[in-house]
């Protein structure tokens, strides 16, 4: 029972701190511009602020253009709990699987490139079709990965490859590098991110994501934004708890999870550090040099793979 | 190279192609030289013209008692002529520029819609300026229009504006504006594309009419030049300037040194905010907010400078006929320069990073490309026409005081494309810095304001460089010391045609880069 419950802190803590984590970036962004910084309290001051306001709707939005964000926030949700976020072992971890979590990764987006198609503005079939094809290139990426981490621990469950990862120990191993590398391409493009992305534009031409959630207001976009936001930090936590597992608690005593989520605020704050400087370098690339970006996040995959079948195979 | 040497050639042509010229037809309008020709010889002479090497840089239409005048402005080497046909207020037909200046073409529309002049063998009858508001035989510049406009009742929408449409599979419409998500003035962009390729993009421009060429209508020079500072709010100095010069060619007022050299202080500080906003912005577009954030720094302690010495952030209201409204003591001159060396910098620091960065060159380079064959064509002026070889600036070739004493550098460069866009302001701020630090060391002590003379009956006609390009500025007087006629022409109107003309290949994303290296103004343009 214990073990249900601290899944589901373990959920509030992932959902509450992801709006956290986006501040936290522009945080360091502002410094790295030498700006003032927004308070760390205002991502959940938007939330609130777009949950009270009154929404908006298109003449000939269709009912799926209003079920689309509560399916996108559970789908994203749902998500979450598949990622151990400070303890392993828990109950979730039978579901814990990287091919459900990609699964409700695609049900997340299947509904938001339909919704952002529903109203036939020019802007929202725009980003969706810019979606699909950037994500028909990312997804093979990130299951190259999985398939590179899986052949290591022999698992695709994340518990259990976190486990395996944590009992053997630091080992240097370059398909982990590999698939590291290539993880961290894949997760900037699938969460919509400077170089690929420009979360804070408004100009309508150049947008994926917001495109198709430009016609979104009031608590149906507060959704769509916290589950962008949730989407961000699932790939900082699997970055951080994959490939750096430290601190990660293996049973439920009160000192090893306090350490889990220390070591796991520590990681994913250094994480965020690491992707401002990224965003504050790096200017937007043209959409055509975003599939060159995903195929080289898709050979790095592979060589992952290939390095581990030929180099750590039987050792 | 004596003045207007080309002119007796250019007369010969003329006369070779049968273009009526009588004795009398060649009068002057101001210090410029003007033909006065036949209606049905108009659209010949824009031939012979464009055949000679002259450069259109502005057409307009006036109503007198008996006519309509509509004059062209055209310049070669650095000299200007101006092009007049008479034509009766029965019957305003006369043939159009447009066929040999497809520059000419906006303004061509534009002087259609608000006169009812008709130019017989233009290629796009459509309406420009006149939206729908108006109904089909009101002419808002014409004498019998009251001032006032007619009915202030709900507009119709403007919804057959018949745009150019491609067809085949996978073509598809982008209609974009004319209300944006960012603050930015109102445009409306149909593109036509195919996936993410831009086929072709028709700009539709005359939301921000302002009506500014008819509220011209019956002020004093003060007046006017109030009004021309408000024609475009980035280029206050600039259109302020060309205002104030035409009105003092008009009436043959000659201002103070010390008054010129104010001005071209306030037009260079202009110059340095606006080019430092446009490269922060230029950036910001492809997602390099670290720029945008640092020149907007540089821009914005740049404008408090401006806001502490005379008085405004942009400098509004500080060109007034006959001169300046105030002085500058040795406190604000000492200020002013105290400013020019830590800018220059801060910018060397900032453009080496810009430069350096691989992933911005990325965006940058070779997106927009704007062919010189193209900017000639269209007659685009400023950091548009000199990114793609446009050697011209007024403030070197037409040597309007004070420059004529100064050595102006003027920054070209054949590359056409965004990052040629954003290297000639970024050269074009180091000039002026350079142009600062002259003005400011030689600036002659003195008067700052000459007496207005009254001027009745006269017309004037005023080039002067500001910073998006050259502007042109006509002024008529009537016969008791008020306007009659103002005509600016902004720049712009020949930078929107030409964006028109640098997307195509483009990809859509790619456009408000390219916008933004054009950064063509509504306001200036709308009018």
């Amino acid at each position: 029972m214990s073990g249900w419950l601290l899944a589901l802190i373990q959920l509030m803590i992932f959902v509450l701190g992801a709006p956290f984590l986006v501040i936290w970036i522009k945080q360091v962004k502002c410094r790295l511009q030498n700006r003032r910084a927004p308070s760390f309290a205002q991502p959940y001051r938007d939330l609130g602020k777009l949950f009270r306001k009154q929404v908006v709707l298109a003449e000939n939005a269709s009912p799926l253009f209003r079920m689309a964000p509560y399916i996108v926030f559970a789908a994203t949700v749902l998500a979450a709990l598949t990622v151990p976020l400070i303890a392993i072992k828990l109950p979730t971890a039978a579901i814990a699987d990287m091919l459900v979590l990609l699964g409700f990764l695609a049900i997340g987006r299947f509904f938001m490139t339909l919704a952002g198609m529903d109203v036939g503005t020019a802007f929202g079939g725009m980003g969706s079709s810019r979606e699909v094809s950037l994500s028909s290139l990312a997804e093979p990426a990130l299951l190259m990965v999985i398939f590179t981490l899986a052949m290591t621990a022999q698992s695709t469950n994340l518990s259990s490859v976190m486990q395996y990862l944590l009992d053997v120990g630091v080992v240097l191993r370059p398909s982990l590098l590999f698939a590291l590398l290539g993880l961290m391409l894949v997760a900037v493009a699938e969460t919509g991110r400077v170089p690929v992305d420009n979360p804070a534009t408004h100009l309508e031409l150049t947008m994926v994501h917001e495109a198709m959630i430009l016609e979104y207001s009031g608590r149906h976009l507060a959704l769509m934004e916290w589950a962008a936001y949730i989407k961000l930090m699932i790939f900082g936590v699997l970055i951080v708890n994959i490939f750096f597992p430290w601190g990660l608690a293996t049973d439920a005593t009160l000192p090893a999870l306090a350490i889990g989520f220390a070591a796991m605020v520590f990681k994913l704050l250094v994480a965020g550090v690491v992707l401002a400087v990224a965003e504050t370098r790096l200017a937007k690339m043209r959409v055509f040099r975003v599939p060159e970006y995903l195929n080289l996040a898709f050979l790095l995959a592979l060589l992952g793979a290939l390095s581990h079948i030929i180099l750590e195979v039987g050792v | 190279m004596s003045a207007y040497d080309w002119l007796p050639d250019f007369l010969d042509r003329l006369k070779a192609d049968n273009v009526l010229l009588e004795d009398d037809s060649i009068t002057a309008l101001a210090k410029v030289p003007m033909l006065i020709l036949e209606a049905e010889d108009w659209g010949r002479a824009a031939a012979q013209a464009q055949a000679f090497g002259l450069r259109w840089m502005g057409g307009w239409a006036d109503q007198l008692d008996e006519a309509f005048h509509v004059s062209a402005c055209l310049a070669h080497q650095h000299e200007v002529l101006v092009l007049r046909a008479m034509l009766s207020l029965e019957i305003p037909v006369l043939p159009s520029h447009t066929p040999w200046y497809p520059g000419a073409d906006h303004m061509e529309r534009h002087t259609q819609d608000m006169y009812g002049v008709l130019f017989s063998d233009h290629p796009d009858p459509r309406r420009w300026t006149r939206h729908h508001a108006w109904g089909e035989n009101e002419y808002p510049l014409r004498s019998d229009f009251p001032l006032a406009g007619t009915r202030p009742g709900p507009m119709p929408t403007d919804h057959n504006y018949r745009y150019l449409k491609a067809q085949g599979a996978g073509v598809y419409e982008i209609p974009v504006g004319p209300v944006h998500a960012g603050i930015i003035e109102p445009g409306h962009f149909r593109f036509q594309a195919v996936g993410e390729q831009v086929l072709n993009l028709e700009i539709r421009l005359g939301y921000v009419h302002k009506g500014i060429e008819k509220i011209a209508v019956g002020r004093d020079a003060p007046g006017l030049a109030r009004l021309a500072a408000r024609i475009s709010g980035d280029s206050t100095v600039a259109h302020g300037w060309a205002a104030c010069m035409a009105m003092e060619q008009a009436a043959a007022v000659q201002v103070p040194e010390r008054a010129s050299y104010l001005r071209a202080i306030m037009a260079e500080r202009e110059r340095i905010a606006n080019h430092l906003g446009d490269i922060g912005a230029i950036c910001n577009d492809v997602a390099f907010a670290f720029a945008q954030y640092q020149f907007s720094r540089l821009r914005e302690s740049w404008q408090r400078v401006s806001q502490q010495v005379f008085g405004h952030r942009f400098m509004m209201d500080c060109v007034v006929p006959g001169g300046v409204a105030s002085d500058v003591d040795g406190a604000g001159l000492e200020l002013l320069r105290s400013g020019l060396e830590p800018l220059r910098a801060e910018l060397v620091e900032l453009m080496a990073i810009l430069d350096d960065n691989p992933s911005l060159e990325d965006r940058l380079a070779t997106t927009g490309f704007l062919s010189a064959a193209i900017a000639a064509k269209f007659g685009a002026t400023g950091y548009v026409g000199k990114a793609s070889g446009q050697d011209i600036d007024a403030r070197r070739d037409m040597r309007y005081a004070p420059y004529d004493r100064l050595e102006v550098v003027v920054p070209t460069s054949q590359n056409g494309d965004v990052q040629a866009r954003m290297h000639i302001r970024s050269q074009e701020v180091f000039a002026s810095l350079d142009l600062l630090t002259q003005l400011l060391r030689d600036i002659p002590a003195g008067e700052i304001r000459s007496d207005w003379r009254t001027a009745s009956e006269v017309e004037g006609i005023a080039v002067i460089d500001g910073w998006r390009g050259e502007i042109m500025t006509y002024v008529r007087f009537d016969a008791d010391d008020r306007i009659a006629r103002f005509m600016p022409r902004d720049p712009s109107w020949f930078t929107w045609p030409a964006l028109e003309q640098l997307i195509h290949d483009n990809i859509v994303p790619d456009f408000p880069v390219c916008n933004k290296s054009v950064n063509g103004s509504y306001s200036g343009h709308d009018l």
